[in-house]
């Protein structure tokens, strides 16, 4: 643990790094894992294309190498590999094995089905770094076709109505275009101007959202009945004045909890999130059969004590920084929410930590 | 259907706020759920339901014995509401346990074991009712591990009471009205003379049956309700043909009395009869008549915040009743006996009333009197001249109209007196519901007084959330944003430097305020961009509007 955030010692490299360093694995693109800065980038091919996409073709890294599926990289005597994690496009774990121990670094992940990246795989370690974003025994997904079945009965209710869905840019607008596809949604969704970017590279990157258009001004009179997807702290502000007597959902892990759902005034909460639940937290815990898991960020209590009960170590170490973008912060990001490059905070770390990330091969 | 489509419905009212969309949803439920789980589901909603075997200590125990209670701690402090906090964390049955390592169960991990179907909303009813009081723990926690969360938050505040989902008995009404295409008046007629989960009303309302006869059971007549009356209206007015009252500041009730029982209504039809004892020993005649309940104290009538004490309250203690004594000021008899009065004119009905009222003289109970005017000038002059925070105003009403149901022109006029004024400073915004959820709609505002060291400070003395114009509205909504403070949730404080011109009908006494006053129906007139901060009033003057029980002129003797 060191200033700038997690780091292997033997390897040389950050893992999601908070300010800028010489060699960088990341996790996935979310701006809270992916900042700009950096010389060297480790991550996927579809990382490093949402990391171009959102800061530049500088911002991604001076060298940017990618880094396949299966394939494995030695650095300083550490084999590097990237696992999917389910969260995503592009998201991955970071395996490291390092004199016969393993490390993973589990990044942000679910286990929930998504139709636009790759399946989370369990992979069996010694040390398990993983979020808490979700760590209550409250928050139990549902499945998300349920809560997209919500949304289409609203429409068969308020046909007149404009409903207008916050979320997020990266992931959950993608995953979401695609859940109401499968539902047999096929006229066009209307996106707000700051999601148009990223679903153009899911398209370009294999996945199919089918016909998608701006929920522009103009269109006001289209936009009856329709649906139309926009950042979270867009959907109940001024921008969302153009529409017509709009219902206003938020996709979201939170919306389980109705306190915080009424609180920002949402008519249509619709529980879909990216990250694991209180039950595929500890799920996949038990899966990899780490006797340690470090907690990055998140509900650590809960989760380090429903761990100790089962006789696993865990460890909180208050990261810094995770779980701005995205479900991890409390209040809605701002409208923009593209590489918030000026969001480099210090690191909170205990020293004990850093002395066992060296002795486990950290 | 059952619990788990009572819940869906739960869920949305929850987060609807827009009437229109209300009444959407519960029609909706009228036409797609089968009897008897719909007039189950419509009694629990209106709250005509009321369990009282099943104890919120029943529900804690049930999940202390299911849960850790370091993470029931942790999340309840999260989640806030224990109801919530218990549906959410109730564990999911059949479920993998924890603690084997290794990922060759993952397929089943997600399956849940479901034996036995969610029960159905009447199968709680009855079983609620039927059930030894041993057995219901058992019985309670069977249904929660046949349902998902939405489903045990809806059975678990279903058993325990209160919903709250802003739903009136009204506006299921109005529902009902618009979903079946009949009155909502001869809706309201029959409504109290049929119970949940009223298969009769259903019958009448899909056209398979006639109207059901309430007979002897007292049911709610819709009120007569006035216009507000305009300049142009007023210039109209032909003085003779014009009955003209004080328009007391309570409530307006209904008193239902016969052979069939006693009710006091609310002016929207809720049943309000428990709250108000003295009021239901007192109604010993068969009538029904319209009225305003009133606190009164040695024949003056006490400021609306005295009568506000005794509202929505369940139980009533006998200190309340003592401190808080309630009369009804009668304006209008609509039933003597059985003989319904109503399409008689307004003269004739108010020489029955007075003729009743002198041979029945019930206790708690006055005329409300009536005020002799030759010109609309001299009227004016009454109106002005009423000062009493007990008055509202006048209303006006046309010697021959008969008792109508709901607010029809022409016939009864409300005019209330001339509004009280204050500039106040704007101290924080909230934003509002519906089609106002973009704007900061809602407005704190204070006055300056002494802080105690010689200077002075803003404390807050009311709320405003209309009066201005889709303009103004538009124009605070921007100054707002850009003069935040700070932000709390939904509200922002604001730099003190704006000025409101706030309009109120009176200002009265109150211990539940800061400032140690409250206003009625404060409103925003003006926004006094002209007027620096430092020359808003002051608390003091606000207190000189203050008006204590004076008794006003033309006041009939209790």
């Amino acid at each position: 643990m060191t200033p700038q955030g997690l780091y292997c010692e033997p390897g040389g490299f950050f893992i999601d790094p908070v300010r800028p360093v010489d060699r960088a694995v990341i996790t996935h693109g979310h701006a809270d894992h992916a900042r700009p800065g950096h010389q060297a980038v480790l991550a996927t091919v579809e990382t490093l294309a949402v990391m171009r996409a959102r800061m530049g073709e500088g911002g991604a890294g001076a060298v940017q190498q990618p880094i396949g599926p299966g394939e494995v990289l030695e650095q300083g005597g550490v084999a590097i590999r990237l696992v999917p994690a389910g969260h995503v496009l592009g998201s991955a774990q970071v395996v490291l094995d390092w004199q016969g121990s393993r490390a993973v670094v589990s990044g942000d992940y679910k286990r929930q089905r998504d139709p636009t990246c790759a399946p989370f795989q369990p992979v069996p370690c010694d040390v398990f770094v993983t979020e808490a974003t979700f760590a209550l025994p409250v928050f139990r997904h549902p499945p998300p076709e349920g809560e997209v079945a919500k949304l289409l009965k609203s429409l068969a209710l308020f046909p007149d109505r404009t409903h207008v869905v916050g979320c997020y840019a990266l992931g959950k607008c993608q995953r979401l275009i695609r859940l109401l596809r499968e539902a047999g949604w096929d006229r066009p969704i209307h996106l707000h101007g700051a999601l148009a970017a990223l679903c153009k590279l899911y398209e370009s990157l294999g996945v199919a959202l089918g016909p998608l258009e701006p929920a522009t001004v103009a269109n006001k009179a289209a936009l009856r009945g329709a649906i139309v997807l926009a950042p979270p702290s867009a959907v109940q502000d001024r921008w969302a004045r153009r529409l017509t007597e709009p219902v206003v959902g938020v996709a979201s892990g939170w919306m389980r909890v109705r306190q915080r759902a009424k609180l920002r005034g949402v008519e249509l909460p619709m529980v879909i999130s990216d990250h694991a639940d209180w039950d595929d937290l500890n799920r996949t815990v038990d899966e990899v059969g780490a006797p340690e898991v470090w907690v990055t960020h998140g509900r650590d209590d809960a989760l380090v004590h429903a761990l100790g009960q089962r006789g696993i170590r865990g460890r909180a170490l208050h990261l810094v920084g995770l779980g701005e973008e995205d479900e991890g912060g409390t209040e809605a990001p701002p409208a923009t929410g593209e590489g918030d490059a000026a969001a480099v905070r210090g690191v909170a770390a205990g020293t004990d930590v850093a002395a066992v990330s060296r002795g486990e091969g950290l | 259907m059952s619990v788990p489509a009572f819940a869906a419905l739960l869920e949305r009212l929850v987060f609807t706020p827009g009437r229109n969309a209300k009444l959407a949803l519960l029609r909706d439920w009228f036409a797609t759920q089968p009897d008897p789980d719909r007039g189950v589901g419509l009694a629990a909603l209106t709250e005509e339901l009321v369990f009282t075997t099943a104890k919120p200590s029943l529900i804690r125990d049930l999940v202390a014995a299911r849960t850790d209670p370091v993470l029931l701690a942790l999340s309840h402090d999260y989640v806030g509401d224990f109801a919530e906090t218990v549906a959410l964390i109730w564990p999911q049955r059949g479920l993998r346990p924890r603690g084997a390592a290794g990922g060759e169960h993952e397929a089943q991990a997600e399956t849940y074991i479901v034996n036995a179907p969610p029960p159905a909303l009447s199968e709680v009813v009855e079983a609620l009712e039927l059930t030894p009081k041993a057995e219901l723990p058992a019985l309670i926690g069977g249904w929660l591990d046949t349902l998902d969360s939405s489903g045990r938050l809806a059975l678990i505040k279903l058993i325990t009471g209160g919903l709250r989902v802003g739903v009136s008995g009204r506006l299921a009404r109005v529902a009902l009205a618009e979903w079946s295409g009949q009155d909502v008046a001869a809706i309201e007629e029959v409504w109290h003379g049929v119970a949940p989960p009223y298969l009769p009303l259903f019958r009448w309302l899909e056209g398979r049956d006639e109207k059901p006869d309430p007979r002897e059971a007292p049911v709610f007549r819709p009120l007569m309700l006035a216009h507000p009356l305009e300049d142009a209206d007023l210039a109209a007015l032909d003085p003779p043909a014009w009955r003209a009252e004080w328009k007391w500041d309570g409530i307006r009730v209904q008193l239902t009395a016969g052979p069939g029982g006693r009710r006091l209504w609310s002016r929207g039809g809720e049943d309000i009869t428990g709250a108000f004892p003295e009021i239901v020993e007192a109604m010993d005649f068969h009538a029904v008549l319209d009225g305003e309940l009133l606190v009164i104290r040695d024949g003056a009538v006490a400021p609306f915040a005295d009568l506000q004490q005794r509202l929505n309250r369940k139980q009533v203690t006998a200190t309340m009743m003592r401190d808080f004594p309630v009369g009804v000021r009668l304006y209008d008899l609509l039933f003597e006996g059985t003989e319904d009065l109503r399409p008689l004119p307004f003269d004739a009905r108010r020489a029955r009333l007075e003729d009743w009222v002198a041979r029945v003289s019930p206790p708690r109970m006055d005329l409300s009197a009536q005020i002799a005017f030759a010109s609309l000038a001299q009227l004016g002059g009454i109106r002005d001249g009423a000062r009493a925070a007990s008055i509202e105003g006048l209303m006006l009403k046309r010697a021959d109209s008969p008792y109508v149901a709901g607010r029809q022109k022409g016939l009864w006029w409300k005019w209330k007196r001339e509004p009280l004024s204050i500039d106040a400073v704007l101290m924080y915004a909230q934003r509002g519901h519906g089609k106002r959820s973009s704007f900061y709609s809602d407005y704190t505002f204070g006055l300056w007084r002494p802080d105690g060291e010689g200077g002075e400070e803003l404390v807050p003395v009311g709320k405003a959330y209309s009066g201005y114009t889709d303009e103004e509205l538009a124009w605070l909504d921007r100054w707002i944003r850009n003069h935040t403070t700070g932000r709390f949730g939904p509200v922002r404080e604001v730099e003190k430097h704006l000025v409101l011109e706030v309009i109120f009908d009176a200002a009265q006494l109150s211990t539940r305020h800061k400032s140690g006053v409250a206003l009625r129906f404060p409103r925003i007139a003006r926004i006094r961009t002209d007027k620096p901060a430092s020359e808003a009033d002051r608390l003091d003057m606000l207190m000189a509007f203050v008006e204590r029980r004076a008794a006003p002129e033309g006041e009939a003797a209790d």
